[in-house]
């Protein structure tokens, strides 16, 4: 824990929504997922955190709403150490969307959604006003959603639902495991350009896991590098494809190829 | 004297063992769950007491059912009553079918819908009543089901004791060498396990989760 020692503490330390101060993070058999992140997330920024499989990206995701702890350095959450948060309320402060969206299928559409209200015990009346609120605002009519349940819907729908209830509490973070991963080429499209639309009206700080260069740059006012457990860069869409770094001039290379290849070049 | 006869001439005492019957093995079976299922949300949640407590239970298993009577009779409380002991007995032996089936029914929750449950702050106390138990609710009953069938022969053992229930026919025809007494004890304890392995399996389906 030596780099807990030049860590600011204090709330007033800078106005970072989410900071990694020198995060380790190894497994108990003694491999190490991440090491010496640093890393700040500013209030209303969506942060893509983007690398392939294994780089540390999800690992890192978790540390911020605690489902994972760091073995060495700081997350801090609203200027404070995710440790000294009381878990439960840390992730009731955090909205948290996974690939598999992790719907509960024995609850309907309306119960999944109005899952955190509920927990939080706020009056019936007004869980379903949100509810309904909450499905039109990610494009599913009310009406014909609220009494279905998870099987009965495409994975797309099945995306908006798991987004409208990560929001359901309003809360000021949202993070999304590869959110649209499991969907196919077209709803992912569809979803993606919705969920943009969404992001300028909510004004939320939001951090995306994805290995897709193309919704890394969509979707992200930076891009966070991950290779091997550590950060290669942080970088705006424009800098990151004008970068020199040898793995992100790589993912570059890869998309101008894709475009070629589109227009028929 | 054949079976039909007697069941036409002794309609009440058979009424009246079969009743026995039932109860001895609703009792063990109550105890059985109240013990069984926190047991086996315990091995799905502590992965390191999983041997242990599955080899207990499966040693208890392995006793064979004459014996395990024999060996509860010199317990303090239990050896006083007939009924108690049997009961005991039978219990232990319903264990091991509903902490199995507990266990596997927690662990064969979807680990997208635990860590997502997990991830939006549900408590471990809401996550295993809200989520884990009603997605596993089949699972469990499906133990219940195999333990009580089980349990329905093995207390015909417990007349051997003098607990009572359809076994003393079958002792009793075996002593006499008569089949229709043992018929009169094997054909109701047969139907009462058909009986309990449909109404548990229908009421194991319709507790079956979507998807």
């Amino acid at each position: 824990m030596s780099a807990n020692a030049n860590a600011r503490p204090g709330p007033k330390a800078d106005d970072a929504v989410i900071a990694f101060r020198g995060v380790h993070y190894a497994l108990p058999g003694g491999q190490v997922l991440l090491r010496d992140i640093n890393l700040a997330v500013q209030p209303g920024e969506t942060l893509v955190l983007l690398g392939r499989s294994g780089a540390g990206k999800t690992t890192a995701l978790k540390l911020i709403n605690r489902l994972l702890e760091p073995t060495g350095g700081e997350v801090h959450v609203d200027g404070r150490a995710t440790l000294a948060w009381d878990p439960i309320a840390l992730r009731r402060h955090i909205g948290y969307v996974i690939q598999e969206t992790g719907l509960f299928p024995h609850y309907t559409v309306a119960e999944n959604v109005a899952l955190v209200p509920r927990l939080e015990r706020k009056a019936a009346p007004y869980v379903r006003a949100r509810v309904e609120e909450l499905l039109a605002l990610v494009g599913l009519d009310p009406a014909s959603y609220i009494e279905r349940y998870p099987h009965e819907l495409s994975g797309g729908q099945r995306q908006r639902v798991g987004v409208a209830r990560a929001l359901a509490a309003d809360p000021p973070i949202l993070l999304m495991d590869e959110p649209f991963g499991a969907l196919d080429p077209l709803t992912r499209g569809e979803v993606r350009e919705e969920f943009q639309a969404l992001q300028k009206r909510l004004g939320k700080t939001i951090v995306i896991v994805t290995h897709d260069t193309s919704e890394a740059l969509l979707l992200g006012t930076r891009i966070a590098l991950f290779e091997a457990g550590e950060i290669r860069g942080v970088y705006s869409p424009k800098e990151f494809l004008a970068s020199r770094e040898p793995v992100a001039a790589a993912y570059a290379e890869q998309l101008r190829r894709l475009e070629q290849f589109e227009r028929g070049t | 004297m054949n079976v039909i006869q007697y069941f036409e001439r002794h309609p009440d005492e058979i009424l009246q063992a079969t009743v026995e019957h039932i109860w001895l093995v609703g009792i063990a079976m109550l105890i059985a769950v109240a013990i069984g299922v926190p047991l086996g949300i315990l091995v799905a949640r502590r992965p390191w007491l999983s041997k242990p407590i599955l080899g207990t239970a499966n040693v208890a298993e392995t006793i064979p059912s004459l014996a395990l009577f024999g060996f509860l009779l010199p317990v303090p409380w239990l050896g006083d009553r007939a009924a108690r002991l049997a009961i005991a007995a039978l219990a232990l032996y319903a264990l091991l079918p509903i902490i199995r089936n507990t266990a596997a029914g927690i662990a064969s929750v979807d680990p997208a819908v635990s860590e997502a449950a997990r991830g939006m702050g549900m408590t471990s106390r809401q996550i295993l009543f809200k989520v884990e138990l009603p997605l596993s609710m089949s699972t469990v009953l499906a133990g219940v089901r195999v333990s009580t069938v089980l349990t329905i022969g093995i207390a015909t053992i417990a007349a051997a004791v003098g607990a009572g229930g359809l076994g003393e026919y079958i002792f009793r025809g075996l002593a006499m060498v008569n089949n229709s007494l043992i018929l009169a004890g094997a054909i109701p304890a047969a139907l009462l396990a058909l009986a309990a392995d449909f109404l548990l399996s229908v009421l194991e389906r319709s507790l079956r989760p979507g998807r």
